[in-house]
């Protein structure tokens, strides 16, 4: 089985066969993050480009990681979206970039749909790294991926997705995805921080944290961005902190064996407290280790690489 | 100078004709209606418009023309051109230019120009607000003098109420009115597109239709408290066409207009972030679609109008959230309209009404009528004809059309101004 597109722009629209099969290729491809020599030929003679026109340190790193364990040549590629704006646009970029040939190019932009430019003028395959609110497929998959390691199954489970959603890409491709694979997903938050109509996607809305997480099998919390939301969506971080943050008292409202997750990085204190973020609950870097393997596993399946 | 249009199905609203029968002009001027008495004067020119449907000239009251500033996107030779293509004999353009129309230099530019065009006739909207700041009122008097028809910020909503109020009644007391762009800015912020199910999985931030709604409530309260007229542009929600029904059953002065996208497309159309569908208001549910539809068959709403807002691959071909609002529309509007009728929504006399008879009568034009004296501006419409739209094909500068690969039926194949044929395609 291959994937249906040449790209990959979201979970929306990606089958539950799909979804298995990244996550079943991400498993085969850990061991070699463990190996003494952790590289292997598979897309050797691919060239992987990662266009990132918004700032991101993590996932880009993560990427790169990613496409060299693959034997890939990965190219980066940094502008600012202002300079975009101005002077050069996105589609020169493409424009140019595609001249030079790459098999795969990995895009993070701040404005939704900014990949899907790309998909339609290029021939390469597009990985969506993040764009805007919308969508960010590779982090959900690393989500799942974390979750059904540690649960041995997806289907069934409970899921509360607590923070900003309005603003939130991995909260986004997270609900696709999970509802795809068959799990409840719960979202927790402020109301303005739910975009409308959001229980349409077949999830259920909760304004009161406890109410969210009760018996949940995880729960994730996303981050608050101090600069953006508080100053015009929220009275302030303390009040924030106060309702939504996930301490020890609160997290007793889930079940016994919840697991705690984050697409970090995270603010502590904030919505989740630290002695949380470090317990034995968490599993936040696995995330981390995990995104190799997703990544790789992407990379190869989009990259049409052999063993 | 004499030219008959013979045998053409004649549709005048403004004197409840719809019969088939000749329309003779002479120097201009339309000087009988029925049959041409084919006498010892013969016309100097013919029309055979057997099977075709003969109008009193369309009006787009609503459109960009972009010059000046902006002559890039558009001209006013261009955009009137684009006008006469689309069947319209006169249009009337919005003063969001650079420089702003807020004083009458501009506005005899805009009518010094359209007139060496000689293609449409151009009816100058000029500001309500000075740069369209929203501060201080634009020289009404002395922009009505030098030809602005009505008044309007368009593109910008008029915040401070305290002005508006005065601005419609100063405009009432010219014996013209103001056109509102009704948005609360606090409620659209950011807002790039309808906001509903499609925004919240777009990941792009909405425009809830209360937006549009809440300014529709208050223009409404200040005509009923003034007594002055207001138009309502570019309606587009199901809120704002109830508020405008109930207003104008209690006898509120108050016109509206629509855009043909709006009974066309909703929001689902934004789905693949295509800037085509980006405009202001934005395309919304298809409850308001429906809304919408329903408001132009019970003359709720009044006129539909292209909101034709040029714009060039610069401020188009980029990522949806950079991309300029607006869609062109003069010479795809009579089509989309068409298919009203066509599915039986509207009448053709209900169609003619929308499109020349009301915004002739808002805008108090000597226009939109057939009848014997009036100038000779004329459309000559094939109801039949089966076309796909194709923007390469199109007169305007811009390309900037959600409607690209539809197929619709109906055009303007001859456009008639003071008498002169300014359009033919048959």
């Amino acid at each position: 089985m291959n994937l249906e597109h040449k790209d990959l722009l979201g979970l929306e629209h990606v089958s539950r066969e799909e979804i298995s099969l990244i996550l079943d290729t991400a498993e085969s491809f850990k061991e070699i993050s463990t190996r003494r020599i952790k590289k292997v030929p598979t897309l050797r003679g691919k060239t992987v480009i990662n266009l990132f026109v918004e700032p991101s340190t993590r996932t880009r790193t993560s990427f790169e990681i990613a496409g060299k364990r693959l034997s890939a040549d990965v190219i980066n590629f940094s502008a600012s979206a202002s300079s975009f704006v101005k002077g050069e646009t996105l589609r020169d970029t493409a424009q140019t970039l595609q001249s030079m040939a790459p098999d795969i190019i990995v895009i993070r932009h701040s404005a939704a749909g900014a990949p899907h430019i790309l998909a339609r003028l290029l021939d390469s395959s597009i990985i969506n790294a993040g764009d805007g609110a919308h969508e960010h497929p590779t982090q959900a998959l690393l989500d799942m991926l974390s979750i059904r390691e540690r649960k041995g199954r997806l289907e069934g489970l409970k899921v509360a997705i607590v923070g900003d959603i309005s603003h939130s890409r991995v909260a986004r491709s997270n609900i696709f995805g999970m509802t795809t694979m068959g799990m409840n997903v719960a979202i927790g938050g402020p109301p303005m921080m739910i975009p409308r109509d959001l229980e349409k996607l077949g999830v259920t809305v909760h304004n009161r944290l406890a109410d969210a997480i009760r018996d949940a099998d995880v729960v994730m919390m996303l981050r608050i961005q101090f600069e953006r939301q508080v100053s015009s969506l929220f009275p302030s971080i303390r009040e924030y902190a106060h309702f939504y943050s996930l301490t020890r008292d609160t997290i007793t409202l889930a079940r016994d064996d919840v697991i705690i997750m984050h697409p970090g990085p995270i603010n502590r204190g904030v919505e989740i407290a630290p002695d949380i973020a470090d317990g034995p609950s968490s599993i936040i870097l696995d995330q981390v280790t995990n995104g190799v393997a997703v990544r790789m596993a992407l990379l190869y399946l989009l990259g049409g690489g052999t063993e | 100078m004499k030219l008959v249009i013979n045998n053409g199905r004649v549709i005048d609203p403004s004197q409840d004709i719809d019969a088939v029968m000749d329309v003779v002009v002479t120097d201009g001027v339309i000087t009988a209606l029925g049959t041409d008495p084919k006498d010892d004067n013969p016309p100097d020119e013919a029309i055979d418009a057997t099977g075709m449907v003969v109008t009193p000239g369309l009006i787009d009251m609503h459109t960009h023309l972009r010059e000046p500033g902006f002559e890039y996107k558009e001209t006013i030779l261009s955009g009137s051109a684009a006008a006469v293509a689309g069947g319209f004999t006169s249009i009337a353009c919005m003063a969001n230019t650079d420089p702003v129309n807020d004083t009458r230099s501009v506005t005899e530019f805009i009518i010094q120009k359209a007139r060496a065009a000689g293609k449409a006739h151009v009816y100058p909207v000029a500001a309500v607000t000075r740069g369209l700041e929203g501060s201080i009122l634009a020289e009404f008097g002395d922009l009505k003098d030098a030809g602005a028809v009505a008044f309007s910020d368009d593109g910008n909503p008029v915040i401070d109420s305290g002005i508006m109020r005065r601005a419609v009644e100063y405009a009432a007391s010219l014996d013209t009115c103001v056109i509102s762009h009704c948005e609360d800015r606090g409620l659209s912020s950011e807002g790039l597109m309808n906001e509903s199910l499609v925004s919240t999985r777009l990941g792009v931030q909405g425009i809830p239709s209360i937006a549009e709604d809440i300014m529709v409530a208050r223009d409404i309260a200040l005509a009923e408290y003034t007594g002055a007229p207001i138009h309502i542009a570019h309606v587009s929600t199901a809120g704002a066409v109830a508020l405008i029904d109930a207003a104008k059953s209690r006898g509120v002065k108050v016109t509206a207009e629509t855009a043909p996208h709006y009974f066309t497309l909703s929001d689902i159309a934004v789905e693949h972030f295509s800037t085509n569908t980006k405009m202001y208001p934005p395309l919304r549910s298809n409850g308001d679609v429906n809304a919408v539809k329903k408001g132009l068959k019970t003359g709720v709403i009044d006129v539909i109008a292209s909101d034709h807002a040029p714009h060039s691959s610069i401020e188009k071909d980029v990522e949806f959230e950079y991309a300029a609002n607006g869609i062109i529309g003069l010479e795809t509007s009579l089509a989309l309209s068409l298919s009203l009728v066509a599915e039986g929504f509207l009448s053709l006399t209900q169609l003619v009404a929308l499109m020349s008879t009301n915004p002739a009568r808002i805008l108090r034009l000597p226009k939109g009528t057939l009848s014997t004296g009036a100038d000779a501006d004329i459309t000559i419409i094939d109801t039949e004809v089966f076309w796909t739209i194709n923007p390469d094909d199109f007169i305007s500068k811009s390309r900037n059309c959600p409607f690209t690969g539809m197929m619709v039926t109906g055009k303007a194949v001859a456009t008639i101004v003071n008498g002169q044929i300014v359009f033919r395609a048959f």
